[in-house]
């Protein structure tokens, strides 16, 4: 798996616009296209807002995750139909084919250490979601 | 008493029970304050004798050898086989041998026995119509006798003899039993135990004679021998192996004077010493209450007891050390591939024994059962042909557990309803195994001192590595044990709630919490509410609030469902599903779902049918008839789904619930509209028991079938609940299951009319929904319901809980709150929102390739 290195959002960098707030399916994902330097690429985006109708994310400076939409172990375009979890506080998203855990922060599979997702930064500005391809 | 300088402690004999001896004074540390001394008359070391006639049949010496080849010499304990001890000097203590003297300041003999020869003219020491059966030795020589042999005799029906027919038949030999008795195992069983087991023995090619005195051994016309029986009939042979009894191995003791019994055996009391209170003897050899104890388990019971008595010295006064009080002589055998179990008063000759008999004579299974006269214990039995009942019969007899109140269903077959003594029933000081003395209470401090698998348990204990009699029963008290002890995490259904799926399910009820963010936030593992991101915890932290997981969400949303049947796509809902409620279709392995729109009862028009082909042909589907009488169309894109069931919600279909833990389908026959046998109206039925429960989200799918007669074609019984019809009615059956696990489904009621048939069933999946364990179908659920199938029916039937007005109005709840999911989601646009390939872009997902197969398209 190519590992992305995780961005400071603080810094100035190349954002641009994925959907709306209103495409986003709260405590659970999305899946969008994007077109990045090394190619197209299906990203699973997944919105935890915290709320009084369901917690969110623990210890998270962000609501909002982009992982790779493509699952690794069933070489399906799925991620973001998997279901939103944690495992000891740490959001992970559950692959809805077989199983295997992901972190939402990192990318990293749970239970193959070799596995990793890429993951890209998302963030809100007004109702629009923005992604930083780098 | 202690004494600075380590004493001689002289083992004459090194056969199982000699080893044992060896082993618990290693285990006690008793082993240090010696210098052990084994003698062994024979050229290995300690074998198994209980499993010898397996030297034919694969296992060598090495294979049979008890411990690791390096136990004596790691212990500092000197092995001198081949060794055989001439005489013992009681005045100077010294053992002798025709190699030295050897000072002793305590003697343990562990001789053993020898096997009885019958004093027959014609028999010849040394030629093979002499050979004995007990050495590994003996069966080298009985091999050797077997060259050119056709056919073998065993002189003596009893449990040794049999073993010996079996070695026989091992070496491709037609094997013959003769027996002076009656019938075969005269100790063991009774006539009718015999009988059953003689015919068993004849079916696999083994002659038997019964009745049979040999009066002379002479040269035979077509064998080598001819054995002529005191009623004048003969029996020509290659080969005679004398298995009549066995005599202990006395003749040392004789010879230095000690208390000998009038027919042999040395005479010892409860510490097994022998009226010289320097040397004991254990096994065999050792004459306790006028009793010889020819079985492993008392030898090693004895073997326990020497140890704690030359132990003695060098402990504290407690415990106080065991001593030998009589022993079991139950068995639990396979002989020649047929099972005999044979448990304390086999005979019944107890004052006042009640005895109950089972005979299958078709199958060759002899159970008798004996119970105290006042019909409260099980004090012996007699089994032929199948050793189930076995370990419950043992513990009921071990342990003088209260009958059942029908004490005969403890040996009759299997039927529901019988009651099995599970490892929860059985007391903390319950024998599991006899033969190292292991409890259940012992087995559960290995447990707590960290053994966590059987094998773990095993080596730690010993159970059942002697006769391993106890194997299975060993295995359901570690299980039983270790789940016991998994209870706190187990039970748990994930690390969000520290509460099983039936307590969330009842809090769910009782405080009537609607959504899974209440649920978790009252009850979740994590006290700490949400704090939003600005406060955000450290990652990990324990006060994090917590999210819920793939494990709890779909659990949570079941239950939800189950109670208030809400729209699963409601805002408050869709997250907690898994996907394929999510999109209400079968996700494939390719990322494509499969669609199932409801038939009931497989009942379908042919213009509906016409819809499903049309629509399979302009999504480009794969279509296949599904197991459950419908069609599944497969290989839908997810932004094709809405397209789709819009089409089939025109034509009149609704959603299937494939993709749900939920009601399924309900199969049916023809039944009495079209079948020249159907006796109701099956179909009828079935489509109206499938609208009647379509939509009921329950801890696993939900199948059912009716069949029309009691040909059953709609094979009702595999099903979770399946009704057949009757003459009268309807015969309704429960718990059923195909698949991995098939199970038979049980008769639960006959003859019910429709409202009670209805009623009934309401009640069943009620009391299922609110009873099982999360994904537990009812076949399992059925098979962990305490009580079984008659608790069940006490609940359901005959209302003993009083729950049935409530189970029917949940019911009637979740009926009147039905909706079609996809017609729900089809009038809500923000619904259908989730169906998109990309949220930013229209394109179908470019990864999903298919190609061409038998006319239709499959994943590429």
């Amino acid at each position: 798996m190519t590992t992305a290195t995780a961005k400071d959002p603080t810094m100035t960098q190349t954002w641009q616009p994925l959907c709306t707030k209103a495409d986003l399916v709260a405590h659970s994902g999305v899946a969008a296209w994007i077109e990045t330097p090394e190619g197209p690429v299906q990203v699973a985006v997944f919105y935890l807002p915290a709320g009084p109708d369901m917690p969110g994310p623990p210890g998270q400076a962000t609501e909002l995750f982009a992982v790779d939409h493509h699952d690794p172990f069933s070489d399906a375009n799925v991620i973001a139909r998997g279901i939103v979890g944690d495992i000891q506080g740490e959001p992970v998203v559950a692959s809805p084919i077989y199983k295997q855990h992901f972190r939402l922060a990192d990318g990293q599979c749970v239970e193959d250490e070799s596995v990793r997702l890429r993951c890209w930064p998302l963030r809100f500005e007004g109702e629009r979601v923005l992604i930083d391809l780098g | 008493m202690t004494t600075p300088t380590p004493q001689d402690l002289i083992i004459i004999g090194n056969g199982m029970v000699g080893h044992h001896l060896v082993e618990q004074l290693v285990e006690r540390g008793t082993a240090a304050h010696f210098r052990i001394t084994v003698f062994g008359e024979e050229r290995h070391p300690a074998y198994d004798r209980v499993h010898l006639s397996e030297y034919f049949s694969g296992r060598d010496a090495a294979d049979l050898a008890l411990g690791e080849a390096d136990f004596y010499p790691t212990h500092d304990i000197t092995l001198r086989l081949g060794e055989g001890v001439s005489r013992i000097d009681r005045e100077n203590r010294e053992v002798i041998t025709d190699q030295g003297r050897y000072p002793y300041d305590s003697l343990v003999l562990a001789t053993g026995s020898y096997p009885f020869v019958p004093p027959i003219p014609g028999a010849e020491t040394g030629q093979p119509n002499r050979l004995v059966y007990r050495t590994l030795d003996d069966l080298d020589a009985i091999r050797a006798a077997a060259t050119d042999a056709r056919r073998g005799v065993v002189v003596g029906g009893g449990l040794l003899g049999l073993e010996a027919a079996n070695a026989l038949k091992s070496l491709d030999l037609e094997a013959h039993v003769v027996e002076f008795a009656p019938r075969l195992m005269p100790v063991q069983l009774d006539d009718q135990g015999g009988t059953a087991l003689r015919e068993k023995i004849e079916e696999l090619g083994v002659g038997v004679h019964l009745n049979r005195a040999t009066t002379e051994i002479t040269a035979g016309d077509d064998y080598r021998y001819r054995m002529t029986f005191k009623d004048g009939e003969y029996l020509e042979t290659d080969l005679i192996v004398f298995s009549a009894g066995i005599r202990p191995q006395d003749t040392l003791a004789r010879e230095c004077r000690l208390e000998i019994g009038e027919r042999g055996g040395i005479v010892i009391d409860d510490e097994c010493r022998t009226s010289d209170p320097e040397i004991f003897a254990i096994g065999e050899c050792a004459l306790w209450d006028n009793r010889i104890f020819g079985l492993v388990a008392p030898g090693y019971t004895m073997a326990r007891c020497a140890a704690d008595a030359l132990s003695g010295p060098f402990r504290g006064p407690e415990p106080a050390g065991e001593r030998f009080a009589g022993a079991d002589m139950s068995t639990k055998l396979k002989l020649l591939g047929v099972d005999v179990g044979s448990i304390g008063d086999a005979h019944g000759t107890s004052d006042g024994a009640i005895s109950y008999r089972y005979s299958d004579e078709a199958t060759g299974v002899y159970r008798r059962l004996v119970i105290s006269g006042d019909g409260k214990r099980v004090i012996g039995a007699v089994l032929v042909g199948d050793n189930d009942p076995y370990d419950t019969l043992m513990q009921y007899a071990q342990n003088g557990i209260a009958l059942p109140e029908d004490p005969a269903s403890l040996i009759l077959p299997s039927v529901e309803g019988a009651p099995t003594l599970g490892a929860d029933a059985l007391p903390e000081g319950a024998t599991i195994c006899s033969c190292h003395n292991v409890t259940k209470g012992a087995i559960s401090e290995t447990i707590d001192a960290g053994a966590c698998d059987l094998g773990a348990v095993k080596s730690a204990t010993k159970a059942s590595s002697g006769c391993g009699g106890c194997a299975a029963l060993l295995k359901s008290v570690v299980d039983h044990e270790l789940e016991a002890r998994g209870v706190e995490v187990d039970h748990s259904i994930c690390e969000h709630f520290a509460h099983t799926r039936q307590e969330l399910y009842s809090i769910v009820r009782v405080e009537g919490i609607k959504t899974f963010s209440e649920l978790i936030a009252k009850h979740g593992a994590s006290s700490t509410p949400s704090l939003g991101s600005s406060s955000a915890p450290k990652l990990g932290s324990s006060s994090a609030p917590k999210l819920g997981c793939d494990i709890c969400k779909p659990a949570v949303a079941s239950i939800l469902a189950s109670c208030f049947n809400e729209p699963i796509t409601d805002a408050a809902h869709v997250p907690l599903q898994d996907t394929n409620d999510t999109f209400m279709a079968n996700m494939q392995k390719n990322g494509t779902y499969s669609v199932v729109p409801r038939i009931p009862g497989g009942e379908i028009t042919p213009s509906k049918l016409r819809v499903l082909g049309e629509v399979g042909e302009k999504y480009g589907l794969y279509t296949k008839i599904t197991g459950g009488q419908r069609v599944d169309l497969f290989g839908a894109r997810l932004e094709q789904l809405p397209d789709i069931w819009s089409e089939l919600i025109e034509a009149g279909f609704e959603t299937g619930h494939a993709y749900g833990k939920s009601t399924r389908t309900v199969k049916s026959c023809v039944g009495s509209t079209w079948c020249r046998y159907g006796v109701q109206d099956s179909v009828g039925m079935a489509i109206y028991l499938e609208n009647r429960y379509k939509g009921l989200r329950s801890p696993h799918k939900l199948k059912f079938a009716v069949s029309g007669c009691t040909r059953e074609c709609a094979e009702a019984q595999s099903k979770d609940v399946g009704v057949i019809a009757t003459e009268n009615g309807w015969n309704l059956y429960v718990c059923g299951n195909g698949g991995m696990r098939p199970r038979h489904g049980e008769l639960f009621a006959t003859d019910l009319d429709d409202d009670s048939l209805i009623r009934t069933i309401d009640r069943f999946l009620m009391f299922y929904v609110r009873t099982a364990d999360r994904l537990q179908r009812t076949s399992v659920w059925r098979e962990n319901l305490e009580g079984g199938l008659d608790y069940l029916k006490d609940v359901v039937i005959d209302d003993s809980l009083g729950l049935g007005e409530e189970l029917e109005s949940q019911m009637r709840h979740v009926i009147d709150n039905y909706e079609c999911e996809w017609a729900n989601a089809l009038g809500d646009p923000e619904k259908l929102k989730r169906f998109r390939s990309f949220v930013n872009d229209a394109r179908p997902d470019p990864d999903i390739i298919v190609t061409e197969e038998r006319g239709q398209l499959r994943p590429a």
